[in-house]
This record gives C-alpha cells, sequence and structure tokens, in this order.
C-alpha cells in the first residue's frame, strides 16, 4: 500500500508544490537527500524555503507531489507521527518551561521512562554545553542559549532528519561562526541527517555537503559549495552565490572545447573553456570570479590568457585581501581580489593607476545571458 | 546635572507610581471607609438614617448587632451561598463560551479580526437596561422564543423561562461575555504560533497542544477574564430583579431592599461588606496563586 521510493535515496521529495491561493509558494521541486548528509536550501527572503522545510516537517498540506522518508512515503503524516524533528527560526522554546522540562517535553510525549528521559536530557544539555541551565526559564537565557535549548530539544528525540529553519539568523556575527562549527560537530557525532535552510551563502558554504540554490519555488541547481561556485548552471546561481564578472557576447568560434566569444562590454573577444559549447553566433555571457583574475602593472606576455586593460576606480582594504575595481575603456567595471601575501605598507596599486587584468581560459565559465 | 534629571526622574517616577493608589484611595477605600463605619451604626428614623459614630459625649458607639444579624438570619448566607455559585457558574459558561471564540478571532485574518472584535463591543452601544429589557421580549411566554417554537411545533405550551434562573444565566452570561473574551483575545493574539507547532513536532497531538501550551500560556488572560465577569456577577442586580422570579433572590436584591425598602442603611452596609470580602478572597487566592506562578517563573 505504502509507494516504495524508487531508490535507496534517505529523503526523497517528488514535483513536490504548494500554492496559497494564486501564488505558488513551492513549485514542483524533486530533491534527494543521502542519510547523513548536511544538506542545505539557500535562497533569498521569500523564495519558499520555509514553505518547503514546513511540507517535510508536516505543517503544511503540499497541493501536490511526495514525500519519501527511508523508502515510507510521509506525505500525508501528521507532524507528530513524523521521525523528523524541526528547529524553529523563532526557536520556539517553550516560555512556561524550564531549559530541562523543554528537552524532556518530546521525550515525555513518547511516554518513555523517566530515569532514561532524565538520563538523555541530561546527556543532550552537555552535549550543546548547557549542562548548568537545566533550571533556567527560557526568559534567562541569551538568544545563543536559547537556540541550543531548541536544537537539544529536536535532538534529544533522535530524528532521522533535523530540519533547521535560518538556525544562526539571530546570532550576532562571531557567535555564528562559532555555533556553525559546533552544528557541524554534532551533525558529524551524531550522524542525524540536516536540512538547513539559510540565506546567508557564506553560511551554506562552511556547513553543508551539497546546497540547493533556491528562487521563485524553483530550484537552480544542487550540488556541493564547489560545485556551486565554480560550475553555476546559471547566470543567478552565479550573481546569487558570491560576486562574479560578466560580459555579454556572441559566440564567434567553437571547437576543441574552446568558445571564443566577441564581447562589446570589454571590447575584445574573450575565451573560455566549455564542454558543451553554443552555436556559432548564439548570445552567451562569459562570466569570471574576481579572485580568478590577476592584477598587474606591466602587460603580461602569455597570449592564452585574456587580457583587458584598465584605470583602477576604487580599491578596498580588507587586511587579508584587497578587492579592486578597474574601469575599462569601455565604461564596464571589473571585480577583482587579490590576496595580501606579502607584508608592505606601500599600496600595490592605486586610485587611476594604469592596470592590466588577465585570466586563464578555463577560469571563465560560458553561461547563457 | 545629570544628578538633577535623576532626581527629577524619581520625583516623576514616585507620581506616577502614587497616581493608582490615589485612585484606589479616592474611588474605592474612601467609600469603604463610609459604609464599614455605616455598618457599625445603629439605624434610626432620621436623617441620615443611622446613629453618629460618636455620640453627643464624644464616646464611640459602634455595634456589631448588623453582622450579628445576617449571621443569624439564615436567609443572608442562603443568598449569598446561592450568588456566589450563580456567579461562579455564570463565569464557567462564559469561559467556556468565550475561549472558542477568543481563540477564533485571533486566528482569524487581520482586517477580519478587527470586524470580529467590533462586533463584540457593539452591544455596548446600547444602554445595558434595554439589552436585558429585549432578553425579556424573547424569554416570556408570548415571546419571540415560545413563539417559535410553538409554530415549529416543537411544544404546544409555553416553555417557562422568564422569571427562572435560566433567565438569569441567559443575562448573565450574555451581558458578561465580552468581559471574558476582549482579555483572552489579547493573551491569544500574542502568542507564538510556533510553540504549538513546536509541541507537534515534538509528538504532541493538537488537543495535547493545547493543554500543554496554548493553556497555560492563555493563564493571564483565563484569570483576568474571570475576575471581570465574577465580581460585577456577585453583586448583579438588574439582570436578576428583571428576569428572575421571586425565588431567585440574590444577594445584590437583597442590598438594594435593605437600603431603599427597609431604609435600613446599617444592615444594607454590613451586607455590602461581607460581599466585598466573598469577592476579595477569590482575588487573593488568584493573585497569590499567580504570584506563585511567576515565582516559579523567575
Ligand atoms: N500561510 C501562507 N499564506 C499565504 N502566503 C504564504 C503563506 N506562507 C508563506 N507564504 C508566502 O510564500 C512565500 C514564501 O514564503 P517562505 O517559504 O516563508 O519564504 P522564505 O522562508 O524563503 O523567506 C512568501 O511570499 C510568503 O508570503
Ligand atoms: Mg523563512
Amino acid at each position: 500500500m505504502t509507494a516504495r521510493s524508487s531508490n535507496s535515496a534517505f529523503i526523497e521529495v517528488r514535483k513536490l508544490s504548494k500554492h496559497f491561493g494564486d501564488f505558488v509558494a513551492v513549485d514542483a521541486v524533486s530533491l534527494k537527500i543521502e542519510r547523513g548528509e548536511l544538506f542545505s536550501i539557500l535562497g533569498g527572503s521569500g523564495c519558499g524555503k520555509t514553505t518547503l522545510l514546513r511540507m517535510l516537517a508536516g505543517f503544511e498540506t503540499p497541493t501536490s507531489g511526495q514525500v519519501f522518508l527511508d523508502g515510507v512515503d510521509i506525505t500525508n503524516q501528521p507532524p507528530y507521527e513524523r521521525p523528523v524533528n524541526m528547529m524553529f527560526q523563532s526557536y520556539a522554546v517553550f516560555p512556561h518551561m524550564t531549559v530541562e522540562q523543554n528537552v524532556a517535553y518530546g521525550l515525555k510525549k513518547e511516554r518513555l521512562p523517566k530515569e532514561e528521559t532524565a538520563s538523555r536530557v541530561r546527556e543532550m544539555l552537555s552535549l550543546v554545553k548547557l549542562d548548568d541551565f537545566g533550571a533556567r526559564k527560557p526568559n534567562q537565557l541569551s538568544g545563543g542559549q536559547r537556540q541550543r535549548v531548541a536544537l537539544a530539544r529536536a535532538l534529544v528525540k533522535k530524528p532521522k532528519v533535523l530540519l533547521l529553519d535560518e538556525p544562526l539568523a539571530a546570532l550576532d556575527k562571531k557567535l555564528r561562526e562559532h555555533t556553525q562549527f559546533e552544528l557541524m560537530n554534532i551533525q558529524d557525532e551524531l550522524g542525524i541527517t540536516f536540512v538547513v535552510v539559510t540565506h546567508d551563502q557564506e553560511e551554506a558554504m562552511i556547513l553543508s555537503n551539497r546546497i540547493a540554490v533556491m528562487e521563485k519555488g524553483r530550484f537552480e541547481q544542487i550540488g556541493t559549495p564547489k560545485e556551486v561556485y565554480e560550475f553555476p548552471r546559471n547566470r543567478f546561481v552565479a550573481d546569487f552565490i558570491g560576486t562574479i564578472n560578466t560580459f555579454d557576447g556572441v559566440v564567434q568560434n567553437s571547437g576543441d572545447g574552446i568558445v571564443t566569444v566577441a564581447s562589446d562590454e570589454c571590447g575584445q573577444s574573450l575565451r573560455a573553456l566549455c564542454d558543451k559549447p553554443p552555436k556559432n553566433g548564439s548570445d552567451v555571457c562569459i562570466a569570471v570570479r574576481p579572485e580568478k583574475i590577476f592584477i598587474s602593472q606591466y602587460k603580461p606576455d602569455n597570449h592564452e590568457d585574456a587580457c583587458l586593460e584598465g584605470v583602477v576606480e576604487d580599491l578596498g582594504y580588507f587586511g587579508n585581501l584587497s578587492l579592486y575595481r578597474i574601469r575599462l575603456a569601455t565604461g564596464k567595471v571589473v571585480q577583482v581580489s587579490s590576496q595580501n601575501r606579502r607584508r608592505s605598507i606601500e599600496r600595490s596599486f592605486d586610485w587611476d593607476d594604469n592596470v592590466y587584468i588577465s585570466w586563464r581560459p578555463r577560469s571563465a565559465l560560458v553561461l547563457e545571458p | 546635572m545629570s544628578r538633577q534629571t535623576g532626581h527629577s526622574d524619581t520625583t516623576w517616577q514616585r507620581i506616577a507610581i502614587a497616581l493608582p493608589y490615589l485612585w484606589l484611595l479616592i474611588f474605592f477605600l474612601a467609600p469603604f471607609a463610609i459604609i464599614l463605619k455605616i455598618s457599625f451604626a445603629d439605624p434610626v428614623i432620621a436623617m441620615p438614617p443611622f446613629t453618629p459614630t460618636f455620640g453627643d459625649d464624644g464616646a464611640l458607639q459602634i455595634t456589631l448587632d448588623n453582622y450579628a444579624f445576617l449571621f443569624t438570619d439564615k436567609l443572608y448566607a442562603v443568598t449569598y451561598l446561592k450568588s456566589v455559585l450563580m456567579a461562579a457558574s455564570a463565569t464557567a459558561l462564559c469561559l467556556l463560551l468565550g475561549f472558542p471564540i477568543a481563540y477564533g478571532i485571533a486566528r482569524a485574518e487581520p482586517e477580519t479580526r478587527n470586524i470580529l472584535l467590533l462586533l463584540i463591543v457593539l452591544p455596548f452601544w446600547i444602554s445595558f437596561l434595554l439589552r436585558v429589557y429585549a432578553w425579556m421580549g424573547l424569554l416570556n411566554n408570548y415571546g419571540v422564543i415560545n413563539n417559535l417554537l410553538m409554530w415549529a411545533g416543537v411544544t404546544d405550551q409555553p416553555l417557562a423561562m422568564m422569571y427562572t434562573d435560566f433567565a438569569i444565566y441567559i443575562g448573565l452570561v450574555y451581558s458578561y461575555l465580552p468581559f471574558m473574551i476582549l482579555p483572552l483575545y489579547a493573551t491569544l493574539e500574542r502568542m507564538d504560533l510556533d510553540l504549538v507547532e513546536a509541541a507537534q513536532d515534538l509528538g504532541a497531538t493538537s488537543t495535547v497542544a493545547f493543554w500543554n501550551i496554548t493553556w497555560p500560556l492563555a493563564r493571564p488572560g483565563v484569570i483576568a477574564g474571570c475576575l471581570l465577569v465574577f465580581i460585577p456577577a456577585t453583586g448583579e442586580y438588574v439582570i436578576p430583579y428583571l428576569l428572575g422570579g421571586p425565588e431567585s433572590l440574590l444577594i445584590g436584591r437583597v442590598l438594594f431592599d435593605e437600603f431603599f425598602t427597609n431604609r435600613d442603611w446599617p444592615l444594607a452596609s454590613a451586607v455590602a461588606i461581607v460581599l466585598i470580602f466573598l469577592v476579595v478572597i477569590p482575588i487573593v487566592l488568584l493573585q497569590r496563586n499567580q504570584a506563585r506562578a511567576t515565582e516559579n517563573a523567575a
């Protein structure tokens, strides 16, 4: 009677949609997540991340589509029957219960023996480093501590999957960085599959094994952080994750895996490596990340590389690296970042310096415009 | 300079704290003291109709006769008991009806919410007396309800609803329901819905989540609503007078009769003082309960 998932993916989401009236919040998304993975759903505000997560938790009934967990169709299971727990964006720590009571709540609902409940609660409180806070009420805790209560409360149930909705969004920067690693350690230690929703691309990159980039209720790309960053499938993903320079142009020539594109935006033709070269004459865009571009005072003599001449319009010093905005003769501005490898008080380049920027063809991407 | 501001700050703070006390002093404590004073006097046929606290020779002349009388005549005890029980039942009924209504309003769309709230307070625009009169028209033997029932063939004789306890309950619940709904709404509306979902996520069914989360968190509203209904309902005069029968003698009625019909101000004052204590006791108990709850929370 229960439909089995086609293969052995731990979580499988099939063509899942959610409509609110005429509005499509989640649009037929499909997804497979492996056991033990730390999977992130990354997207801007309002793209449907929370709605998708709530369908996994059982709080929203999908308009269509199915969710399988460990081979079982859980699409119509109520939240209290799913072996899945959720950490809410607001943390939703029960204000009228102590930390201990909060963490024990889920086990009490399972009617576990008192001693086992107590020992598991203690264990979990020590895992999230709240051993001495068991008797406190939530209003006596800091935001970071409340977050850990919410985490402990969900994890103590030993769920098959933990869903985390913007788990770090409410924390300040230092605490966020610290907590990121703590989350990864906990996940590693317990081996529970985590599905994390976030709008912070850096967080998604650091935390996850794989990322799904979401936009307007659809997935634009699913891949490892490296894949998504280095091989974005389209312009949206390229733009959304990190910074990227794009040059619109027309394919002049393609062969041997190398595409030559004439770009008015930089006033010359650019070359890029590409597995599936587009047809001659089609509109494309060449994309290069700022850190893949070299900046130099003299024209480099490697003729394979793309090389453009420009003027330093703006520069920023970030300690570990410097960012430059280079204005080309065509008016196009290119962002370049370079590591500050040498310790020096002098600037390598200054405002209005004439410079050359260059990159290898293999560093450039060919994307649809 | 900062010291100066600090000083005036505390002055203002003191004034702000003093205001409610001043209010209590003028509008509660002073009348209470006057009534208390009269309750220790003897009735006389004069104006005012009671003996002064100090005689012509300056001697204190107080009597406990009025209180003694309250305790010897069983009628008073029975009436007090009946009033408190009736008010308590009406409060329970209001809570039973008011909670789902308040919950529904709190969970409605924001635009609908305002309309619903307006509907709840709308009856206040019509005089209380008129509204109770309207119930007389509905409940009496040849009133709308009985006519409808007989027309529909449910009964062939009018049901005696008017001048019964049933009519008093209708009147009390109808009149005081908004006082239950409004504070309940205020607490329920503030409540974070994520909390209920979190409970469900952790294994509670909707019903269990309600009793574990919604109900305890709504308690301040429940207590406020119950007090707002119970206190005035205990001493209610108009509703039992207009809708109740001769056998539904309630303490408000007794009070009125002693004051205006018998002109026995001292006895009436004693009745009022005992009534105040009957009403104050549940408040003190609830407050202590509340204080203990917050202490636990702290
Ligand atoms: N219960 C709801 N009713 C109507 N629209 C909703 C509801 N929940 C979410 N939405 C809409 O769906 C879209 C996606 O919401 P959400 O999943 O919360 O986005 P995200 O978490 O990515 O910021 C938003 O435009 C939001 O307004
Ligand atoms: Mg969200």
